[in-house]
């Protein structure tokens, strides 16, 4: 494994890997390597396999066949402290105040028993938890329960919540697909923000072209490029675009790559940004 | 302006809830006074001071034979019993929900097993109780708690599946084990839910415990009221349903209270 490791550098690798529900197939014959600290945006029409390969990298489900390595080791086959995920709804927990929620990551790993700290490192934990909510600029909401947050202020907590954890994937999936264009914003800028601090290999998946063009280092596009009229389930989808969008020559790169009908609204939405 | 568009004011509200409760209460008191005035001795229904008479007999003035203020001592005895049986249904309860709710290899055997256990009516096997527990308190306890368990295990299993699974999800990956998973996350989540079941199943306990009470008992409010029933005296039965509908209402009152005390976060996160 390790010499594997060392030969290709990849942080993550698929290796082909396959999910199938029944005689329905989902995805195909998915090979990539991912390099630490890539911003991968998954971008596609939906139902055609993002959400279901995000499920796959977080261990919520497992491929049907192939394996997905992270580090050289196959990926644990049920979520863990590994990998954080914040979701489009549901990701922050109704009966914690914010500093709670943040704070809970800090407790559950050091109390197996209790799940929660007591004393000193229970303040300790607090504090940590307070900062990090300083940073996605919730300090003034640290007391109240995330149903008096409006929708951007929970994912802001998501976020934290699932940063405190130091993972070293993070996985989004929707994550501003509820949220105002204004907001949406903001919430972009602060996610790279924390991206180019942290370093993080992140896993984004969305609907909006231009989000997952303006946020990513690499565009993924998930697409299926066979289908049977006769048996829609029979084939899969793949990844069909593979783009890097290092720094530098983002938008050519993107342009060129494109097929005509992708490259038609992503300029669109580019030049509107 | 359509029916269905009209509110009443907050006046109007106040008087419109103590409206009905007037006209019975008028009803009430008009029958009772024809009846007595044709016949001073009629027990049927009995006048406010007749019942008033009965109420200081039986909670101020001690029992001739055995000294004890008996009124008291009934209240005692049965919200013992039902206090008991609800403590302990309110725990075997939460325990089979969040098993069977959260945790599918303990849910497959355990949902069906509850949701037939739930069908089988308790009044049918209070004989077995009788012959199994005695006819001690244990037997009147356990008709509570073999009553209103399964309600509440099922109640709770289903709120326990409702919780999104992405919470469980997001609890994992910030590294919570099955046990913190359930301690942090489901049982604060179903807390405010048992206390709301515990509320609507509060009848269903009242009933069993009235049950048991009048078949095997030496003291309670059940017992008293059908013991006075051989001499037709509605002159203490009225009183004591009023005063178990009292101590009903005041439990609910107390629970819904509690549950907004405790859980500021339901109302909220409900939406």
């Amino acid at each position: 494994m390790n010499d594997k490791k060392g030969r290709t550098g990849a942080f993550i690798q698929v290796k082909n890997v396959w999910k199938q529900y029944g005689d329905q197939v989902v995805l195909e014959r998915l090979n990539m390597n991912i390099a630490e600290g890539e911003f991968c945006t998954l971008v596609g029409a939906s139902g055609c396999g993002k959400s279901t390969f995000l499920r796959l990298l977080l261990g919520q489900e497992a491929p049907s066949r192939g394996e997905i390595l992270l580090d050289g080791q196959p990926l644990a086959d049920e979520p863990d402290a590994s990998r954080g995920v914040v979701f489009q709804r549901y990701s922050v927990f109704p009966h914690l105040s914010v500093l709670d929620n943040v704070a809970l990551g800090l407790e559950l790993p050091r109390a197996p028993f209790l799940g929660r700290l007591l004393g000193r490192s229970k303040r300790d934990a607090r504090e940590q938890a307070t900062q990090m909510l300083h940073k996605v600029g919730l300090d003034h909401a640290l007391d109240k329960y995330p149903a008096q947050l409006s929708g951007g202020m929970q994912q802001r907590l998501a976020i934290a919540q699932a940063l405190i954890m130091k993972p070293r994937v993070l996985l989004l999936d929707e994550p501003f697909g509820a949220l105002d264009p204004g907001i949406r914003k903001d919430m972009h800028a602060l996610l790279l923000e924390l991206w180019r601090e942290t370093r993080l290999t992140v896993f984004m998946v969305t609907h909006d072209l231009s989000e997952g063009f303006s946020l990513g280092s690499r565009v993924l596009v998930f697409d299926k490029p066979r289908i049977d009229p006769h048996a829609p389930g029979a084939y899969g989808a793949r990844v069909t675009y593979d783009i890097s969008l290092h720094d530098g020559h983002r938008a050519p790169v993107a342009a060129d790559s494109l097929p005509a009908d992708l490259a038609g609204r992503f300029q669109t939405a580019y030049q509107g940004a | 302006m359509r029916l269905i568009n009209r509110s009443p004011s907050r006046g109007g509200r106040l008087a419109l809830a103590i409206l009905p409760f007037a006209l019975l209460l008028a009803l009430y008191l008009a029958h009772s006074a024809q009846r007595l005035e044709l016949n001073p001795n009629d027990k049927l229904l009995p006048s406010f001071g007749q019942m008033s008479a009965a109420v200081e007999r039986l909670a101020f003035t001690p029992d001739e034979r055995s000294g004890d203020y008996l009124f008291w001592l009934d209240t005692a005895s049965s919200l013992k019993r039902l206090g008991t049986g609800l403590a302990i249904a309110a725990v075997a309860g939460l325990c089979l929900g969040v098993a069977a709710g959260t945790l599918p290899l303990f849910g497959a055997p355990l949902s069906p097993l509850i949701t037939v256990l739930s069908m089988v009516p308790p009044l049918a096997i209070l004989p077995i109780l009788f012959i199994v527990f005695g006819l001690g308190e244990l037997s009147k306890v356990m008709l509570i708690v073999i009553g209103i368990t399964p309600i509440l295990a099922r109640d709770l299993e289903q709120r326990a599946r409702e919780i999104p699974p992405e919470l469980l999800i997001k609890a994992q990956t910030l590294g919570a084990n099955t046990w913190t998973l359930i301690l942090r996350l489901v049982l604060p989540q179903l807390m405010p839910r048992l206390l709301i079941s515990l509320r609507l199943v509060m009848g269903s306990a009242w009933l069993f415990l009235i049950a048991a009470e009048a078949i095997a008992s030496t003291d309670g409010l059940g017992y008293r009221i059908f013991l006075v029933r051989r001499y037709m005296a509605m002159d203490v039965i009225l009183p004591y349903v009023a005063w178990i509908t009292l101590l009903a209402w005041a439990m609910d009152y107390l629970l819904w209270r509690l549950t907004r005390l405790l859980f500021p976060w339901h109302e909220g996160a409900k939406a």
